[in-house]
């Protein structure tokens, strides 16, 4: 790890000056990609701007939407009896990231920022149309996810916290890679007030949604609709765990369970 | 009534207590005043020239102390890293024995070949003095694997023109091949047994220190035999005599094989310090370690078994080609030749076998021993093959392996690969693993599995192994640079406590219990009054180390061997003390007695007349009551057993599951049952892992593409079932205690135990060519689909 500077934000404004006013700063969440990045010299930058002390963390419940705060851990939302009653699959997809240790330091703000290709929630935030509130604006999730490790974050913007708006019934299945336990495909279906959503993760370079998927369970919301339709390895990513093509009909099989798994 | 903490008896570690506490202390624990620190810069390049090597902005980077180069070490006479085993071709030449230096000269030859190193205030520092330094390099083709090699393209060292290490054969090819001729069965398979990353859990780690008033030199190291060490460190690289050379590998975190070796970064810590005169500390990374650590296995075999009409093997053929990597690491040559083919026939009567193996070098890692050694390739070989004809002549697995069974009163067994089994009952282990598995239900569970759409398959694995290795005049004869054997010392103190010092290396294993209930059972003290010493060539007068299962079978066999020494003389105190004959003196439970009288003395009070000797047959005894011993074996020992797997397979993903896995292994005496159940879970999960999980692999510029965890995968506890383990008991008939060594037996047989399980339920479904290691859902799934 190369030498840097540690400040505390006590607010998202208050980060985001930081992270402006420093050479190459960067906001520091869990840590959990940041650091070892670091520690592996892979990046360097001047300045971390710890986010634990901005009061980003905690879940509120109002109406039909849950409200996350950027900070709160994978651990928090996995064990929430909030998250549990209004969207148990969310619940349940941060109960399936990492280990205990990554999950009680790692956060939502951190993990959609990073937007790693393999990550869970990316595939949550898409499947359920959420929106992003950042120290700025609000960001609709289908506009959120831009490419690799990319996102519509601007240079020192801060997410504040994540909307989600309770579905009907959601569903999140994922085949873990063997290694790393990432996701090697992931698969979000929500049926939600503005339609039927399914959300795929770790399969390319970015999550997207699976149109086709989609109209076929929008006329029969049952995973026997899924039988014909099928997402194109075009694209997808392929690497020593599974080719493109693997990828591609593993899209289809966790897709259908998924839709299988929806109560 | 049996002692509850002797031989037997399942004591909790006695380690465990400063382990689980965090106060152990590891090599990375210690810390030596003004010490400085190593990085080394390592090759990112499989194959290259470096042309030069510019130090300077590495020295200017603030904290640097000094910069050395293979160039600095060659001047100042610093050797290569020898090799401790010498294999001959068939044509009865040498192996090549290509120069290995310590740094890099002139050339790199695998990603993270240590080119230089840099030693600074800090570990801070020191990394940045190493990324500061400026190499040209010019890149060279790179031979990543053994086909490669093969082709000659390019050669890993400009002396091997051909990339070969050896052609090295066992038995009469022209005789087998007629034999396989005439067989009316004859099955063939081709089969890759994959390199693996032994990833212990403690990283290496090596201090060197030198005390320039006394002239001594010490290497702090994580090593399983600090002896070893020092005699290759000290008598071939640096040239140091044994007096001035002391080696100590206190608690280390594991090793499986991967820290038998010498490595570079020891001998250049050792050679820094007393050139700097000030403590010099290398700690490696993970990442190091994956691209530094020897690795194992990475055998590419066929192998064809000629059957006659009943079903009774005739002969065995094996072709295999052994991936040396880019250096001999210590061990290698003997691991795909003597520690492997001489395993070739199994637990059968296989009359007629030959073994041809390559060697080759190649861009890679070294690999050298890892958990096991040759011998889980061998079972693998055997075992897959055995289980492949028994599936296509169409008999029961079970019974085509009963009716090639060595019986039980056919021991002594010469084998036709050069070894003689001691003791076994083969039949014995493979009954107690099917009544452990169920065999007889398994069609049903089967089919229940078909009709909830999963694949359900069944595998055996009836291993054996050579351990306690081993007898120094045969593996001298076979091209051993050193002897075998062990040594060990009883120190009782005059109240009666004991300290045994012992040439074995606990890394995990659990000495300090296990020898300790020993002398517990042996002298009737507790074992809580029992301290074993091991891992400072200062304290110990010589040892071998630990690896191959020979601790208690060697090792232990040194101990009792001392004890029979300490028992003796203790008795003639005895006698002393109650007025009789040494010969009518009886020792039992602590206390000893004269036959026929009620005259008794204890244990500690024939220790404290030792030591406060004023009434003492001083003409016959000295003072004092310490013992050593030295153990040669006889021969090895020869653990065998079964292991049954059962997999279900999901068609939709290829995911693989174990749903049951039974063991049933014959270690011969057993001193603690807990410790060797652990050893036996702890060697299955690592069978398993390299069955389903854990797989080296470089790409087609040998570049290292499972670095990390986050690519290569490690067998974790939810992948696991749990385990029925059970055990028989053969004595073996020619070591004192009658052990015959659990340490490597899970990762022996689980191997093939799982492919098996996994190629039949393949077969279920109609998929009749085999897949190989690791049976990772991609592959499973692919072979399902045609591809
Ligand atoms: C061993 C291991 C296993 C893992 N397994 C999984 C897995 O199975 N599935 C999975 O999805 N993830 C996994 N992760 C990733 C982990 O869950 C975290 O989500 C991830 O590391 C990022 O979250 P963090 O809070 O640690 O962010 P950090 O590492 O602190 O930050 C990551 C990036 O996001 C930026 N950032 C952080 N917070 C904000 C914010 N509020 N606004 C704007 N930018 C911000 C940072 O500047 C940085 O660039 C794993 C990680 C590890 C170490």
């Amino acid at each position: 790890m190369y030498n840097f500077n540690y400040q505390t934000a006590s607010s998202a404004d208050d980060a985001a000056a930081k992270v402006s006013a420093s050479d190459e700063g960067k906001l520091l969440a869990g840590g959990m990609t940041l650091l070892p990045t670091m520690k592996q010299r892979l990046a360097m930058p001047s300045d971390l701007v710890d986010l634990s002390k901005a009061g980003l963390s905690g879940i509120s419940v109002a109406g039909n939407v849950v409200s996350i705060g950027a900070m709160t851990t994978h651990d928090t939302v996995a064990n929430s009896k909030e998250v549990a009653s209004a969207i148990p699959a969310l619940a349940k997809l941060a109960s399936g990231i990492g280990d205990p240790a990554v999950r009680n330091r790692g956060t939502i703000g951190g993990s959609i920022a990073n937007n790693d290709p393999a990550a869970d929630y990316p595939a949550a935030v898409l499947g359920l149309g959420a929106t992003i509130v950042t120290n700025k604006r609000s960001i609709a999730g289908d506009d959120f996810f831009t490419g690799m490790f990319d996102t519509a974050l601007e240079d020192g913007e801060v997410i504040t916290r994540v909307d989600f708006q309770v579905p009907e019934t959601a569903s999140y299945i994922k085949f873990p890679n063997p290694a790393s336990r990432y996701a090697i495909v992931g698969v979000f279906v929500a049926k939600t007030a503005g339609g039927v959503r399914v959300a795929v993760t770790g399969a390319s370079p970015c999550v997207f949604r699976a149109s086709e998927m989609e109209a076929a369970l929008t006329a029969n919301f049952s995973a026997g609709a899924l039988e014909n339709s099928s997402v194109s390895a075009n694209g997808l990513n392929a690497d020593i765990h599974a080719s493109a093509e693997y990828r591609a009909h593993l899209v289809g099989v966790m897709a259908k369970r998924a839709v299988a798994a929806c109560s | 009534m049996p002692r509850d903490d002797g031989i037997g008896a399942a004591v909790r570690r006695k380690e465990d207590f400063r382990f689980i506490t965090g106060r152990g202390s590891y090599t990375d624990d210690l810390n030596r005043p003004g010490q400085a620190f190593a990085a080394f810069l390592r090759s990112p390049h499989a194959h290259a020239r470096v042309d030069s090597i510019n130090v300077s902005p590495a020295m200017a980077v603030e904290g640097v102390v000094a910069v050395y180069t293979g160039q600095d070490l060659a001047d100042a006479g610093v050797n290569g890293l020898p090799c401790g085993w010498q294999v001959h071709s068939k044509n009865g030449e040498p192996m090549a024995e290509p120069a290995h230096p310590a740094l890099a000269q002139g050339k790199v030859r695998h990603v993270g070949d240590a080119v230089a190193v840099v030693i600074a205030e800090s570990r801070t520092a020191a990394r940045a003095g190493a990324e500061a330094l400026e190499v040209a390099y010019t890149p060279l083709p790179a031979i990543p694997n053994m086909k490669s090699a093969k082709g000659a393209v390019a050669t890993v060292h400009d002396d091997v023109t051909n990339n070969q290490c050896y052609d090295w054969e066992l038995g009469d090819e022209a005789e087998i091949d007629a034999a396989l001729a005439a067989s009316a069965h004859q099955v063939t398979l081709s089969l890759v047994n994959n390199r693996l990353v032994p990833n212990p859990m403690e990283p290496r780690v090596a201090i060197g220190d030198f005390d320039h008033a006394s002239g001594e030199h010490t290497l702090y190291t994580t090593s399983q035999n600090p002896h070893v060490i020092r005699l290759l460190m000290g008598a071939f690289v640096l040239g140091l005599p044994e007096h001035k050379l002391r080696v100590v590998a206190p608690d280390v975190g594991g090793g499986f094989g991967s820290k038998i070796f010498h490595y570079a970064e020891e001998a250049v810590v050792t050679w820094a310090a007393a050139k700097l005169r000030r403590p010099v500390k290398w700690t490696s990374d993970r990442s190091e370690a994956f691209m530094t650590d020897a690795h194992g296995r990475d055998h590419e075999t066929t192998v064809t078994l000629g059957l006659d009409a009943d079903g009774k093997f005739n002969a065995l053929k094996v072709i295999t080609d052994a991936n040396m990597g880019a250096y001999l690491s210590t061990f290698a040559p003997c691991v795909p030749t003597y520690l492997y083919a001489t395993l070739l026939a199994g637990q059968y009567t296989t009359p007629k076998i030959y073994a041809g193996v390559r060697a080759w070098f190649t861009n890679t890692v070294p690999v050298d021993a890892y958990r096991g050694a040759g011998r889980p390739e061998a079972t693998y070989v055997v075992e897959r093959i055995v289980e492949e004809a028994a599936r296509q002549i169409g008999v029961d697995p079970a019974e085509l392996r009963k009716r090639n069974f060595i019986a039980p009163d056919a021991f002594p067994y010469p084998t036709p690969v050069a070894l003689e089994y001691d003791s076994g009952n083969y039949a014995g282990t493979l009954d107690k693993a099917m009544a452990a598995v169920d065999y007889a239900n398994f069609k049903s569970r089967q089919a229940a599995s078909k009709a909830a759409g999963k694949l359900r398959g069944i595998g055996f694995s009836a291993y054996i192994e050579a351990c306690g290795i081993a007898p120094s005049a045969v593996v001298g004869s076979l091209g051993a640079r050193a002897g075998l054997y062990e040594s060990g010392a009883v120190r009782v103190h005059p109240t009666g406590s004991v300290t045994f010092y012992t040439g074995t290396h606990s890394h995990g294993q659990g000495h300090e219990t296990t020898f300790a209930q020993v002398i517990a059972e042996r002298l009737g003290v507790p074992i809580d009054n029992v301290d074993v010493v091991h891992g400072d060539t200062n304290k110990i007068q010589f040892g071998m180390g630990t690896y191959g299962s020979r601790s208690l079978a060697v090792g232990g066999s040194a101990l009792a061997k001392a004890l029979d020494k300490v028992e003796a003389k203790a008795k003639k105190i005895a006698a002393h003390l109650m007025e009789a004959s040494a010969d009518d003196v009886e020792f039992k439970d602590g206390q000893f007695t004269v036959a026929g009288t009620d005259k008794s003395v204890g244990f500690g009070d024939v220790a404290l007349t030792a030591y406060v000797p004023h009434n003492f047959p001083h003409d016959e005894l000295e003072p004092g009551l310490e013992e050593q011993a030295f153990y040669d074996p006889a021969n090895f020992t020869f653990p065998a057993g079964c292991h049954i797997c059962e997999v279900e397979i999901d068609p939709d993903t290829g995911r693989t599951e174990i749903v049951n896995f039974v063991a049933a292994d014959d270690f011969g005496n057993i001193v603690n049952p807990m410790i060797v159940e652990g050893q036996v879970h702890g060697g299955i999960a690592q069978g398993v892992g390299q069955a389903l999980l854990e797989g080296c692999l470089y790409d087609g510029d040998g570049q290292l593409m499972t670095g990390s965890y986050m690519d290569y995968c490690m067998p974790r506890a939810d992948d696991l079932p749990n385990f029925k383990v059970e055990t028989q008991v053969t004595p073996c008939p020619h070591n004192p205690l009658g052990v015959k060594g659990c340490g490597e037996a899970g990762a022996i047989a689980a191997p093939a135990a799982v492919m098996n399980a996994v190629t039949d339920a393949l077969r279920s479904a109609g998929v009749s060519k085999p897949i190989d290691m690791p049976a990772t859902p991609s592959k499973i799934w692919s072979a399902l689909n045609g591809a």
